[in-house]
């Protein structure tokens, strides 16, 4: 084989190196000496010697790989042949079938052993010209006449195209390298084909260098070296760091990918809210605790003297009143000092600029998955022309590892078979189109009524509330009415219209879609109309503050006149902080209101969890043993996994928490750690109390559907927080924004106090409406003409689609008539068919079969010759060589198939166009209907 | 885990890097996979050992899988068509169903592993033997022959674009690489 050539031609290099070498050393000495005439002549030498010293180098270190490679290969060998003498025990039979499988191995090798030859013919080309140039180096050496005459000129051409192939051939193998794990073949082969790539270009890779340039460019391929590895080190330490693995995956083959990508998306969830966490801790929380004024020391900061013999009750810390009212965690205890403690941060301005850059993360992460998933699924799926295709090929979810879940899918994939089949057969069957159309109306009719009833529920009660919290002592439901009442609608309603929507009979996945729709509108309804009491709520508080205002300077006022009416010599005890009157802090108050909520949806949910999954499943599972019906099939049964719903209130808790992270500091910290919790908690319920997905979808393209929820609810989220911002008036006692117009004044004073004169004046010009409506302008342009030049590839798109399934039509028209006009034709292909194949196939097998040689031993070359003459079709794998025959008996003649549509080019139960399986074909059936 | 993972040498799992989808982790978790199956004796040499096709498939990722015969027999190197599997066909085989692996490879072996009788095209034996695989063992969902005939039909027209009755792997590639999901779903992950 070629590797033993390698070897001896390895030997004799080697030689031929240690001649040199102690030349080498002299020569490179003496070099120095002469560096100074920098000759011409002695420039290709150099160059030529150089390599060879590495060649040397390089090669002994070849050498020793290689011996490595046989010691790995001697026991693979050694077993092998042991099998086959164990084999060859077995009867005569065996032995031929043995033979076959070597031959076809032989001629599975045979491309690939020529590939390989000339590679190493390539090789030895190459060594062989360096050992040429060596040995000329060497006669020159021995003539020792330092000044070379004639041969140089020669050398030096020969040199440059050399240098010049070899940097080609070491750049494919470089390539090679880095391309090698695309290549389908076996990893024996892989390896060998790495070793030898990399040891070529180690070895000839230092002979690229030129001159002085040669140590930079050793330097330059070290550190490329270095980087590489360091950036694989990385990549495996991010996904190292990537938690909860083990967990999604236990639970992705429980269930398959769909209800794994919920808790992927939470998982991305919580990674987010970690860093806006961060931010608010980090640049908020900490900086005011540590360096802002202590509590008690102000009023902001005190618990009014008439709350403080109950502050510390935990039923009035569970609302968030008493002491965690006046904690860092809600806006009310920021002061509106500028600068705080010894490093003048200036905290109103952090507050500020943490605030909207919540935001500014927030929609740029979730731009940035979008447009990445929107990048990972290029096919897009609008293709049509596949449908058959891809649940044949691509249905079967490889994740799946449970039994049950396989058990399920296959019924799933079963039914979708028939459906698809049924209703390309009957896609204009027309039922009572008239009842289908009034009970869809009437559905919908049913659902917003609902919603308008739950909305107008929340405002009834968010007003009911307001009452409530102005009377004195109310009980615990008044006060948290309002959180209760949202949780049951969230808890009531998506079962009711699943109840509704059995009415309309849609298509599964159209059903879904419709159910995802109306959730979503019940809840951002629900969190509107909280929102609209809300401020109802502050433009109440709003009004008392104004009144509040003047009583609490008067106080203070009084307090001062009063001490100092009295003429006492020493200055007036201050007024305790806790008897100050102070405003309603409306801020507060909302925050409060979000915190409360997102507690109670935590615990709602956990409770859900734990009573409908768990409670029902630890029932259904023992109460069966002793009860008149099947539980586990029939009534109660098992709870499935909601992905819609859980991913609906995730993203919905998420837009609680961006909306009140203004008002409420801590509420991300809350949010994280319930994410923590439910990542754990949910886990475990899903694993033990549901059963999986009697249809079970698929993940692909549910992934952008989140996030374009979590987008929209981003979206909605901002506008209220910036209405606030811009267009409410802060308190005037607490906060770190008190005592100005707007919150957003904070950013101006920070300007005009903090930077130079010039920043002050840029920043104007910036902010002058003058500049701001053309850049609006510019924008909507850049978008209209983005737009128009999106539409245009897509219109080309389209227009190449349809080329494309011309050209097809064409081609099978083509056949059709070929396959009835003339019959004779028709006889003759059936002829050249199979042996055109028999030419194409074997071929196109060979390709794709490609093993490692190593693998042949010397023993089964006999076996092989011996085999040939023998029947292949007994090899089990013998198929592989036998294509020519197979499409002889199995196949049938190609226009064969064509015969049943002779004549026309498509019949009518193949239409053209988007196939109408069910879930198209039927909302369209009003349209179809005369 | 320290134990039978750190035995496998750096080089060789710098190489393993090298030509697999793989990250060191995941590697190193194959491995104690694949040493886990072998009996007691033979855990020391794991890396030359072939395990036989029954022990791979009692792993839990392929136990429920309707392709596991075939899975196993297109990675299998094994020259006697047992369908063992040696570390190396193991590796070869997580990494095609690795997220990271390419979607070309993920449909070139998808191809072969649909290809039943391994003739280098997915005739309608093969389609036929890949429904029946796909709609499961019981006798009540299986579909009827006309079903059957007509599934078969149906793909033939649209994926069958040269028109020879079956489907060739450039054009079954032409098919996978539309699919939305097909990448998300061909996925094993140990």
């Amino acid at each position: 084989m070629g590797k033993k050539k390698k070897c001896a031609l390895a030997v004799i290099m080697e030689d031929a190196g240690i001649e040199i070498d102690g030349q080498v050393e002299s020569d490179t000495e003496s070099e120095e000496d002469e560096a100074k005439e920098k000759t011409p002549k002695r420039k290709p030498r150099r160059e030529a010697v150089r390599p060879n010293r590495l060649k040397r180098e390089k090669q002994q270190k070849d050498k020793e790989e290689d011996e490595s490679k046989e010691e790995d290969n001697g026991p693979r060998q050694n077993r092998a042949s042991k099998r086959k003498k164990h084999q060859r025990k077995n009867s005569d039979g065996k032995k031929t079938e043995e033979g076959v499988s070597h031959k076809r191995e032989r001629d599975k090798k045979a491309p690939n052993k020529e590939q390989k030859d000339s590679e190493n013919k390539e090789k030895k080309t190459n060594k062989e010209k360096g050992k040429e140039r060596e040995n000329k180096e060497k006669k020159e050496r021995k003539n020792s006449t330092p000044s070379t005459t004639s041969s140089s000129s020669d050398e030096e051409s020969l040199s440059e195209e050399e240098l010049a192939m070899l940097m080609e051939q070491v750049e494919q193998k470089k390539k090679l390298i880095s391309t090698m794990r695309n290549k389908p073949w076996r990893m024996v082969k892989k390896l060998s084909m790495l070793r030898e790539a990399q040891a070529f270009v180690e070895k000839f890779e230092g002979a690229l260098g030129k001159g002085k340039g040669k140590k930079l460019y050793a330097y330059k391929i070290m550190m490329a070296k270095k980087w590489v590895k360091f950036k694989r080190d990385f990549a495996n330490f991010k996904t190292q760091c990537i938690p909860w693995e083990m967990k999604i995956k236990e639970v992705e083959s429980h269930f398959g990918s769909s209800v794994a990508s919920y808790f992927i998306f939470l998982r991305w969830m919580y990674g987010v809210n970690l860093v806006l966490f961060g931010l608010i801790f980090g640049l908020v929380i900490i900086p005011e605790v540590l360096m802002g004024m202590p509590y008690g020391s102000m009023p902001r900061k005190t618990v009014p003297r008439a709350e403080q013999a109950t502050a510390m009750d935990f039923s009035v810390l569970w609302d968030f009143e008493g002491y965690i009212k006046y904690s860092a965690l809600f806006y009310g205890y920021y002061n509106n000092q500028r600068t705080i403690g010894w490093l003048k941060y200036r905290l109103p301005m952090a507050y500020f600029m943490v605030g909207i850059s919540i935001f500014g993360y927030s929609l740029m992460v979730v731009i940035r998955s979008m447009a990445r998933n929107a990048n990972e699924s290029t096919g897009e799926g609008d293709d049509e022309n596949f449908t058959f295709s891809w649940k044949m090929f691509t249905s079967w979810d490889y994740l799946i590892g449970n039994p049950e879940t396989a058990d399920n899918k296959f019924a799933s994939i079963t039914t979708s078979f028939k459906e698809s089949i049924v209703d390309e057969q009957e896609s204009n069957k027309d039922e009572n189109i008239h009842l289908r159309r009034f009970l869809r109306v009437l559905a919908n009719v049913l659902i917003i009524c609902c919603l308008c009833g739950s909305g107008y529920l929340i405002y009834f009660v968010v007003k009911r509330s307001q009452t409530f919290s102005k009377m004195q002592n109310i009980g615990w439901y008044e006060r948290n009415e309002v959180e209760i009442v949202m949780s049951l609608l969230g808890m009531f309603c998506p079962p009711l219209f699943e109840t509704i929507a059995a009415l309309e009979n849609y298509h599964p996945r159209i059903g879904l879609k419709w159910q995802l729709g109306r959730i979503f509108a019940l809840f951002l309804g629900n969190l509107y109309t909280f929102l609209l009491a809300l401020m109802d709520d502050v433009n109440e508080k709003l009004a008392e503050e104004d009144v509040l205002r003047n009583i609490t300077h008067w106080t203070l006022l009084n307090h001062y006149n009063s001490s100092v009416g009295n003429g006492s010599t020493a200055t007036p005890p201050p007024l305790d902080p806790a008897d100050v009157p102070r405003g309603p802090c409306w801020e507060t108050t909302v925050g409060i209101e979000f915190v409360r909520l997102t507690v109670s949806d935590i615990l709602v949910t956990y409770v859900t969890i734990l009573v409908g999954d768990f409670i029902r499943a630890c029932f259904v599972r023992f109460v069966n043993y002793c009860w008149c019906w099947d539980l586990e099939a029939g009534f109660p049964s098992y709870a499935e996994f909601d992905i819609s719903g859980n991913v609906l209130g995730l993203v919905f808790n998420q837009g609680m928490i961006w909306m009140g992270t203004f008002y409420a500091p801590g509420l991300v910290g809350i949010n994280v750690l319930r994410l923590l919790t439910s990542m754990y908690f949910q886990c475990w319920a899903v694993m033990s109390s549901n059963v999986p997905h009697e249809r079970v979808f698929k993940a692909s393209k549910s992934n952008n559907f989140y996030m374009g929820l979590l987008l929209l609810i981003l979206f909605l989220s901002l506008l209220p927080v910036a209405y606030t911002i811009m267009s409410l008036p802060p308190s005037f006692d607490c906060g770190p924004f008190s005592g100005k117009k707007r919150m957003y004044e904070v950013i101006q004073e920070t300007i005009e106090l903090d930077f130079p004169l010039f920043v002050a004046k840029i920043f104007s010009y910036v902010a002058n409406p003058g500049l701001i409506i053309p850049a609006v302008l510019l924008m909507v342009l850049a978008i209209y003409y983005l737009n128009a030049v999106s539409e245009a590839y897509q219109r080309a798109n389209a227009e190449l689609k349809k080329k494309m399934q011309m050209l097809r039509e064409e081609e099978k028209n083509k056949r059709n008539n070929k396959a009835t006009t003339n019959s004779a034709m028709q006889d003759l292909e059936d002829l050249f068919k199979p042996s055109m194949k028999s030419e194409s196939h074997p071929k196109h097998v060979e390709d794709k079969k490609t093993e490692p040689p190593n693998k042949t031993s010397p023993v089964g070359k006999q076996g092989k010759a011996a085999a040939e003459d023998g029947s292949p079709i007994n090899s089990r794998r013998g198929a592989v060589l036998t294509p020519p025959l197979r499409m002889l008996v199995t196949q049938p003649p190609t226009p064969g198939i064509r015969a049943p549509y002779p004549g026309q080019p498509r019949p009518g139960a193949y239409p053209e166009g988007p196939v109408p399986w069910r879930g198209r074909g039927q909302p369209r059936y009003p349209h179809a209907a005369p | 885990m320290g134990g039978s993972a750190s035995r496998l040498p750096r080089e060789v799992l710098g190489e393993y890097q090298e030509l697999t989808f793989l990250s060191k982790q995941e590697i190193l978790l194959a491995y104690k996979r694949f040493s886990e199956l072998l009996p007691e004796g033979e855990k020391e040499n794991a890396r030359s050992v072939r395990i036989p096709k029954s022990r791979i498939l009692t792993l839990p990722e392929l136990r429920a899988n309707p392709f596991k015969h075939r899975i196993c027999r297109v990675f299998s190197t094994s020259e006697d068509g047992d369908d063992s599997m040696s570390f190396e066909d193991f590796l070869d085989m997580l990494s095609v169903f690795s997220d990271s692996a390419t979607s070309e490879i993920k449909s070139h072996y998808a191809f072969r592993i649909f290809d039943f009788d391994e003739n280098g095209a997915l005739d309608r034996e093969d389609l036929e033997n890949l429904v029946n695989c796909l709609t499961g063992q019981s006798e009540e969902s299986r579909l009827s022959s006309a079903e059957m005939e007509q599934l078969i039909q149906n793909i033939l027209e649209e994926s069958d674009i040269d028109k020879d009755g079956t489907i060739n792997l450039s054009e079954f590639q032409h098919v996978i690489s539309r699919s939305p999901d097909f990448a998300s779903s061909f996925r094993i992950v140990l």
